[in-house]
């Protein structure tokens, strides 16, 4: 692989990992608190699996470059993050966290089956790995999504302003890195302006039968991962704050 | 279940009670549909609810960190860790059901504030260092009275409880495996450690129970073997195996007058019962904030269950694509 190809390898994958890490973060902030039983643990267990796959591409990261992968979740500053937006805006109500999962789930889904074929093993592995996992949280978001879509007045309402909310930030999914062309021109990852037609089709087909008013209009679409909601500030300041509290402390 | 539960009004109690004390003595398990005492239904229910209860309580002092979990491999073993409790809560309710009574009306009695639930709960988690220690401590003092209560007369209860212990053992490891890290880690992280075993030596000690003089209902428990041993053994086994864990690892505990007897038990100091009481009666430092952030759940999960009821009567599932 060239060097220009390593780093914008090692730049994709620092995205991937942080978008998994901190919408894990925002579901973890249900349990105990969910509107079911068994949703606290059907949530607790989405996150868990999205902490597992931000470590998985960490992990990626660490054999191309070395660098430790819980340096890199707890010791990065917010400006360094490459989360897309959508993930980070705080979780609102249960109609708000489900959609983002759903929209979330949808476009990972397409993502990973594209890069089950890349050329980079590493990532073809991982992509096959993760999207068994996958497979269920779309199962349960997308009922979800219906449940609530379909349900009573309120949870209709509900559920269209958080569509309304999250329309534009899920457009960023499909904004490529700089550089990501790279690896896109050697198969390393596939081109997100070709996912984001089946994504487009899928969700705007599900959410019609759910019930939810489309199309809407684009309202605010971020576009580089380099820069970030207001949120993700005090999110890195809690999710930090133990590992950072002892400068001196090396093992957790 | 009518005419299932007996009560000592009834002509024939006198005749199945002994069919019943007998069986129990005979070493054979209760199952749901068996002829019981009223009276240890009752005993059952309060008993097994209340365990529900402090497993749906009990994730939220832990929960309260996971955000702020230190590494990915700690983060990643506390939501598991929290998921497991609402998995226990989960599976005990459906043990109580067994004894006729509704989840809805176990949680009415949780969120009225008439059900109680294990009063180490209504203590706050102030430090990351807590998480460990409740894994070592209430978690190991949960797991000497779960495996007492695994040998239970009432099959559900029973097959629960070896279920739970077996997750319980990974809390209670890992909680130790952290606290141990931490007494041989920097000062800072010591520190903390020893601050945490500090504050939860006492209520880990207190939650097995009062003595067994003062433990109302202890004698017709035992005799029906729900339990099986008394407050005070189950308390001298959790004592005998982590005092001297816990000082192997250079940390101290908050007792001083702590020590071995010639038999080889470890001899704790007076409890403070009275302070007991008073958590048990609402008293506690974290009472009030826990019971509302159950109500609060609850109350902001209404619409969702509602959409939940209307969606089940229209029935008209959208092909799943995935």
């Amino acid at each position: 692989m060239s060097p220009k190809a390593q780093a914008a390898l090692i730049a994709k994958l620092t995205a991937l990992a942080d978008d998994e890490l901190i919408l894990s973060h925002r579901d973890s902030e249900w349990t105990g608190h969910g509107p079911i039983l068994e949703e606290d643990i059907a949530l607790a267990n989405i996150a868990q699996d999205e902490l597992g796959h931000a470590s998985t591409w960490l992990s990626l990261r660490q054999a191309l470059d070395g660098t430790d992968p819980d340096r890199l979740a707890f010791f990065r500053d917010a400006e360094e993050f490459r989360c897309a937006q959508l993930l980070e805006l705080p979780k609102g109500d249960w109609a708000f966290t489900m959609l983002r999962q759903y929209l979330f789930d949808r476009y990972e889904l397409h993502w990973l089956s594209a890069a089950t074929a890349s050329t980079y093993p590493p990532v073809a592995e991982a992509a096959a790995k993760i999207l068994r996992e996958e497979r269920f949280h779309l199962q349960h978001t997308q009922a979800w999504v219906e449940r609530l879509g379909q349900g009573t007045e309120e949870s209709n309402r509900r559920l269209q302003a958080a569509l309304e909310g999250q329309w534009g930030y899920a457009q960023q999914l499909f904004v490529p890195l700089p550089g990501e062309e790279i690896l896109v021109g050697e198969g390393i990852v596939p081109e997100l302006r070709r996912l984001k037609e089946d994504w487009l089709e899928n969700v705007t087909r599900h959410l019609q039968a759910s019930g939810l008013k489309l199309p809407l209009p684009p309202g605010y679409q971020p576009h580089s991962r380099e820069h970030h909601t207001e949120h993700l500030w005090s999110l890195l300041a809690e999710m930090q704050s133990v590992a950072r509290w002892d400068a001196e402390a090396r093992i957790w | 279940m009518p005419g299932k539960f007996g009560t000592p009004t009834d002509p024939d109690y006198a005749l199945r009670l002994a069919e019943f004390e007998a069986r129990i003595a005979r070493g054979e398990k209760i199952e749901p549909g068996d002829w019981m005492p009223e009276e240890y239904r009752r005993q059952l229910v309060r008993m097994i609810s209340q365990h529900a209860h402090s497993e749906v309580v009990g994730m939220l002092p832990e929960g309260a960190w996971i955000t702020r979990a230190p590494s990915l491999k700690r983060k990643m073993i506390l939501i598991a860790k929290v998921q497991d409790e609402a998995g226990h809560g989960q599976y005990l309710y459906h043990a109580a059901e067994t004894l006729g009574i509704s989840r809805e009306e176990m949680l009415e009695a949780l969120l009225s504030g008439r059900a109680k639930y294990s009063s180490i709960f209504n203590y706050p988690t102030l430090t990351w260092a807590d998480i460990g220690t409740i894994g070592w401590l209430v978690d190991g003092a949960a797991i000497k009275n779960q495996t007492m209560l695994a040998q239970c007369s009432y099959g559900p209860y029973s097959r629960a409880m070896v279920r739970i212990c077996a997750e319980e053992t990974f809390h209670h490891k890992q909680g130790k495996e952290m606290v141990i890290a931490y007494a041989k880690g920097t000062p800072k992280q010591r520190q903390m450690a020893q601050d945490a075993i500090n504050r939860w030596w006492w209520p880990a000690l207190m939650m097995l129970g009062p003595h067994d003089a003062d433990s109302p209902n202890s004698e017709v428990l035992i005799r029906w073997g729900v339990k099986t041993k008394s407050n005070d053994t189950v308390r001298q086994e959790f004592i005998n195996e982590h005092a001297p864990e816990i000082l192997a690892t250079g940390l101290s505990l908050p007792d001083p007058e702590l020590h071995q007897d010639p038999q080889g038990n470890w001899r704790h100091g007076p409890i403070n019962w009275e302070e007991f009481w008073s958590v048990v009666g609402g008293n506690g430092p974290m009472n009030k904030e826990r019971l509302e952030a159950r109500r609060r759940a609850h109350t902001e999960g209404a619409w969702v269950r509602e959409a939940l009821e209307a969606y089940a009567a229209k029935k008209s599932p959208i092909p799943m694509a995935v």
